[in-house]
């Protein structure tokens, strides 16, 4: 009866990841996992026998409602935050699973430790990314932190030693020192490096249901453990290109931006322009490519951009196309969230090798939150944190409007050489404000 | 350990390989909040082990372990129903 019930539900879990292979059949897919983790938690409860399974009813209905209020306060900007936490929790219930097993046994067996290490790993280093991304902690001191870092990998790993051999004291010292190691060894990572870090604990929470699995033996957390493991684990590669990083150097050598290099040009060099400058570009162009990038969302302009587009196709019949960066957002696919919230058409929406293709057909790139991705710089300058990173070539078109808060350079550090281009408008000032007036402007004429 | 373990383990990975790959990367936020929910499954495993549970500190432990576990599971499904709903929302007005 349970292994039937078994293959019910990863054969659910697995058609609901294939159905995510279209917009049109992802959301029946959400409906079908739920139906299996229905399937799952029910099948559990009723093997329990009659107080527990009280309690186990109520802390679930409790960590339910949590749950469901915590993500209808979750606004689509703050999105990798709360995956970021979500998974930290996923990981301490591994965590917790681990710790409790110890108890039972007089020695804790190897897939203990492993669990209780990868659970708390996964529990503190979540919740380090949570803070980041919230923008709660700003760390300065990365050097510090590192060394610590390697201190306490060291301590963790005589604790671990100590804690296999048998004495509940140090399995919780073990499990103490696993959590503040994840803790501080994600903390000093950059900003700009998030997405590749959410990805990897994305994967390690479900490696650690894996591992769960082993210990327990039960073939429905190995199946769906590393279905969520290799899920993670592949987001992780697919960041990682798009950013020309490898995960050790994102670990160790966080980007930081490198304020010594002054600016090259003073400010007179740039060409600054008007929303109506902008507005009588885009309404004279046959074809018009936005680029948004994080600082877009940031300045919370989706909507605006989204009525851009309308007014653009619909009054002024200019081709509109999107092209997104993987690395456009926080997280990995996070500007298409950000782009579907604001009525935007995916057939719009084109990723980095498809877009590159059309640049040079195009009049108009409006470059909006976006400057390391665009930065033609990680083509030619060798010493640059961004170095063979792949952009988006928006230099290929004939006119560029940037808009941007200031002349800063990146997340990267590095100055954009497209600022001084002769092709370039700077429209200086909030993103929001500024599409909004480009929209005031499309609306008025009447050409 | 069992040898079907091992095997079981191996041919997960090369189902989750396939299968990740086949997502649209316009999918690729949703599918992060999909796989969290579903890691929530570890749930079993607390609900496994409180049958053998006698002790009160391991049946907190695993009571504990429950309560995240269902905060991961109905706040990842809620949220990813909510991302979908937008994707499927704008596929029907554009055709």
């Amino acid at each position: 009866m349970i292994s039937t019930l078994n293959i019910i539900v990863y054969s659910l879990f697995i058609i609901s990841i294939s159905r995510l292979s279209s917009a049109r059949t992802a959301y029946k897919g959400n409906l079908l996992a739920i139906t299996g983790m229905g399937i799952a938690v029910i099948m559990g409860l009723l093997c329990l026998n009659s107080p527990k399974q009280l309690y186990a009813i109520i802390t679930l209905c409790i960590g339910g409602l949590i749950g469901i209020i915590g993500s209808k306060k979750t606004s689509m900007p703050q999105l990798p935050q709360m995956v970021a936490l979500l998974n930290g929790f996923g990981g301490l219930s591994s965590g917790l699973i681990g710790l409790s097993e110890t108890f039972n046994i007089p020695h804790p067996t190897l897939w203990q430790i492993f669990i209780i290490f990868a659970g708390c790993i996964t529990f503190s280093g979540s919740v380090a990314g949570f803070l980041k991304l919230a923008g709660l902690v700003k760390i300065r001191e990365t050097e510090t932190l590192h060394s610590v870092s390697l201190i306490l990998f060291i301590l963790t790993l005589i604790g671990g030693i100590y804690a296999y051999n048998g004495e509940t004291e140090y399995i919780i010292g073990f499990a103490i020192l696993t959590s503040l190691l994840g803790f501080c060894f994600i903390l000093p990572i950059g900003g700009a490096d998030m997405p590749i870090i959410i990805s990897s604990l994305n994967g390690l929470s479900g490696w650690c249901t894996t591992l769960v699995g082993l210990s327990i033996q039960n073939s429905l957390l190995i199946i769906v453990g590393t279905l969520i493991g290799a899920s993670g684990s592949i987001l992780t590669y697919i960041m990682t290109k798009a950013m020309n990083r490898h995960l050790l150097k994102v670990i160790f050598t966080p980007i930081t931006p490198n304020k010594e290099i002054p600016s090259a040009h003073p400010e007179q060099d740039i060409h600054k322009g008007t929303p109506q400058d902008a507005a009588f570009l885009m309404e004279n162009a046959h074809k018009v490519i936005i680029v948004p990038g994080f600082g877009m969302a940031a300045a919370g302009a989706q909507y605006e951009l989204g009525n851009l587009a309308k007014i653009l196709i619909q009054k002024y019949h200019v081709d509109v196309k999107f092209g997104i960066h993987p690395v456009a957002g926080r997280m990995p696919g996070h500007m298409n969230v950000l782009l579907a919230e604001a009525d935007i058409s995916p057939n719009l929406i084109f990723g980095i090798d498809e877009i590159n293709q059309e640049f040079k057909t195009a009049d108009v790139v409006y470059v909006i939150g976006a400057n390391d991705t665009t930065n033609p710089l990680a083509k030619t300058k060798k010493d640059s944190t961004i170095y063979q990173m792949p952009i988006l070539e928006v230099e290929e078109a004939k006119r560029i409007l940037f808009v941007k808060r200031s002349l800063a350079p990146g997340y990267a550090g590095e100055d954009n050489p497209l600022f001084y281009n002769e092709k370039t408008l700077m429209l200086l000032g909030d993103a929001k404000e500024i599409t909004k007036e480009i929209i005031t402007n499309l609306e008025s004429n009447n050409s | 350990m069992d040898f079907y373990i091992i095997d079981i383990l191996i041919l997960s990975c090369f189902i989750g390989y396939f299968a990740i790959w086949n997502v649209t990367p316009l999918l690729h936020s949703p599918l992060m909040s999909v796989t969290n929910a579903i890691s929530g499954i570890v749930i079993l495993g607390a609900l496994q082990n409180l049958n053998q549970s006698e002790s009160l500190i391991t049946t907190t432990l695993l009571l504990l372990a429950i309560f995240f576990a269902a905060i991961n599971i109905f706040g990842g499904f809620h949220i990813s129903a909510r991302m979908l709903h937008m994707f499927k929302r704008k596929d029907k007005t554009n055709d």
